[in-house]
């Protein structure tokens, strides 16, 4: 009997929602976030403003829309930049072996005991504010792990009889590493994934609500908590709104990846 | 013996690393530190005189090789944004730092141990499937959305503390670890998760031996083979786990330093940083990479103390 995978289900479908919210934000918020309107200052919320507004009547469901939307944009390409990186690195170290895959694992044995979200904050404070930055650099601590994760599943892919066969029938290095073992151990690298992902929507949220890395035009979740925190006693309901989509959004994917990792069971 | 060399060198490697790529970052990257210290006063006499006296002058390997010395030596170099000695600044900042971190780790260890134990041994009831999705739950929000959510429901609603209005020590101990324990518990809630699921997996695993098989043959009670020989098999994955779990709890620290107001490392690091203070983010980075690098190894000994056979097998291959 197949027992049901609430978690997977559970997480593609909290998932849907929220990206489906955030991606609905860059085109259409009930309200004009940046319109300050001085007659519904400090509201709770209500039907006319679903999570309240702020001190200066800004709406602030449209605001954390916009905000997510930017967040949701940095987490994304600090996935696909550290993936795509990290996949090479790691396929043709984990495949090939030698003194090169030795010293990369060797510098990767010493950077990934230290505190990743500490060397993004160096990275990006040197670099300058701007997401794309923040991008950059979240993306560049994040190759070594991944790398790490694939590396180890090419390493063990590569004595495989199908590998083998496939190197018999002449079949190209290139084809080999992404034809033939990539689709193979996909499934490891995807609850990689979301694990990155989740890191990443975390990296920037905090590093934006420190205030390093961001430029206050490019509001994000991060930005609006901190400043919510200054009007905690008067608008509570602004923290709230920010900090309740970055847990949905964890949740959701972080739900999926734990589900992946059942499947496999 | 062979072992602790080698792991001493890893850890010698990573200070190394991690100290040569914020200092070659900031050299790079952060443009004129004599330029920006004299602002509009600048002449090109005075900018030179600066230069030289903050080394400035000299070749970047030169200047990372003259700071690595001064710091085995304990000389941290001077601040750029206060004048001071980094040492003296960040002797002032230990303590918060330093007893948060311990405080978060602390209520982590006597939380995460008993939960995940009997997690395990009712696996598949209520009690586990409750506290599984508390715990994703819990992973999901971030330590300083948990620390305004504290601020707001203790602070300013229950005024069981008075946020922002950090007590020295010598105010006394309670005060001062009151203050700290919320900021404490909101860096502590997902690693408690974390920690609960990976002791309940290692039981779980641990409890699908030959050898639990066999002690139930003999008609031992289950509670029995948990405790006295599952629990102790499990032993050596949780220190590992959490060694780095110390480790990464400064890191946390940063943050939750700035959502409470707390006069730590973290803020030091933070104000450093925006003001581009080289020599103090070059210090307390070295110092964070220094404080992992010796919790990894002391996990990884402490692992070899507890269980024999990770000694002879290396022992053996050597």
């Amino acid at each position: 009997m197949k027992k049901r995978n609430y978690f997977l289900s559970c997480g593609l479908a909290l998932s849907a929602l929220v990206f489906a919210f955030i991606v609905l934000g860059y085109f259409w918020t009930p309200c004009d976030p940046m319109k300050m309107d001085g007659s519904v200052r400090e509201c709770a919320p209500s039907l006319a403003h679903l999570m309240g507004t702020d001190k200066f009547g800004r709406d602030i469901l449209s605001r954390v829309m916009k905000g997510a939307g930017s967040t949701l944009f940095v987490a994304l390409g600090t996935v696909v930049l550290g993936t795509a990186a990290g996949t090479l690195v790691g396929a043709l170290t984990g495949y090939f072996g030698g003194w090169v895959d030795e010293v990369l694992m060797r510098v990767n044995d010493a950077l990934s005991a230290f505190p990743s979200f500490l060397l993004a904050l160096v990275l990006v404070s040197v670099l300058g504010p701007g997401r794309k930055h923040l991008l950059l650099a979240l993306g560049i601590v994040f190759i070594p792990s991944y790398a790490r994760i694939v590396r180890t599943e090419f390493k063990r892919a590569s004595v495989q009889n199908y590998v083998k066969s496939a190197r018999l029938m002449g079949a190209s290095t290139a084809r080999i590493l992404f034809v033939h073992i990539l689709p193979n151990i996909w499934p490891v690298l995807l609850s990689a994934l979301t694990i990155g992902f989740n890191n990443a929507v975390l990296a920037e949220a905090a590093m934006s609500y420190l205030g390093i890395g961001v430029s206050p035009d490019e509001a994000s979740l991060g930005y609006m908590l901190s400043d919510s925190q200054a009007y905690l006693a008067a608008t509570p309901w602004y923290a709230f709104g920010a900090g309740v989509v970055i847990i949905l959004l964890i949740l959701g994917v972080g739900l999926i990846g734990e589900g992946l990792q059942r499947r496999e069971l | 013996m062979r072992y602790t060399a080698k792991k001493i060198g890893t850890l010698l490697l990573t200070l190394v690393l991690v100290s040569l790529f914020v200092f070659f970052a900031f050299s790079l990257l952060s443009g004129d530190a004599a330029e920006r210290m004299l602002g509009t006063e600048a002449t090109p006499e005075r900018l030179a005189a600066l230069r030289a006296e903050l080394g400035l002058d000299k070749p970047m390997l030169a200047r990372y090789v003259d700071w690595l010395v001064a710091l085995v030596g304990g000389d941290m170099g001077v601040s750029y944004q206060y004048r001071l000695p980094v040492a003296r600044l960040i002797a002032e900042r230990l303590r918060p730092t330093l007893t948060l971190t311990l405080f978060a780790f602390a209520l982590i260890v006597l939380v995460s141990i008993p939960v995940g134990v009997v997690t395990a041994k009712y696996a598949g009831g209520w009690l586990d499937r409750i506290v599984t999705v508390l715990g994703q739950l819990l992973m999901s929000v971030p330590p300083f959305f948990t620390g305004i959510l504290f601020t707001y429901v203790f602070g300013l609603l229950l005024r069981l503390f008075v946020p922002g209005a950090f007590p020295a020590w010598a105010d006394g101990a309670g005060a001062y670890l009151g203050y700290l324990f919320f900021p404490a518990l909101a860096i502590a809630l997902p690693r408690i998760a974390m920690t609960v699921r990976l002791l309940r997996g290692c039981i779980l695993e641990e409890a699908q031996r030959d050898y639990v098989r066999t002690s139930m043959a003999r008609g031992r009670s289950r509670g029995d083979i948990l405790y006295r020989h599952v629990l102790k098999n499990t032993l050596v994955p949780l220190v590992t786990f959490l060694a780095m779990t110390v480790a990464e709890l400064v890191a946390g620290s940063v943050i939750i330093e700035q959502v409470f107001s707390i006069p730590g490392l973290g803020r030091l690091l933070i104000s450093a940083i925006s003001n581009r203070d080289a020599p103090v983010v070059q210090a307390v980075v070295t110092l964070v990479a220094f404080w992992v690098v010796v919790c990894n190894l002391a996990g990884d000994l402490l692992g070899r103390r507890i269980d024999p056979r990770l000694r002879y097998s290396e022992e053996g291959r050597a």
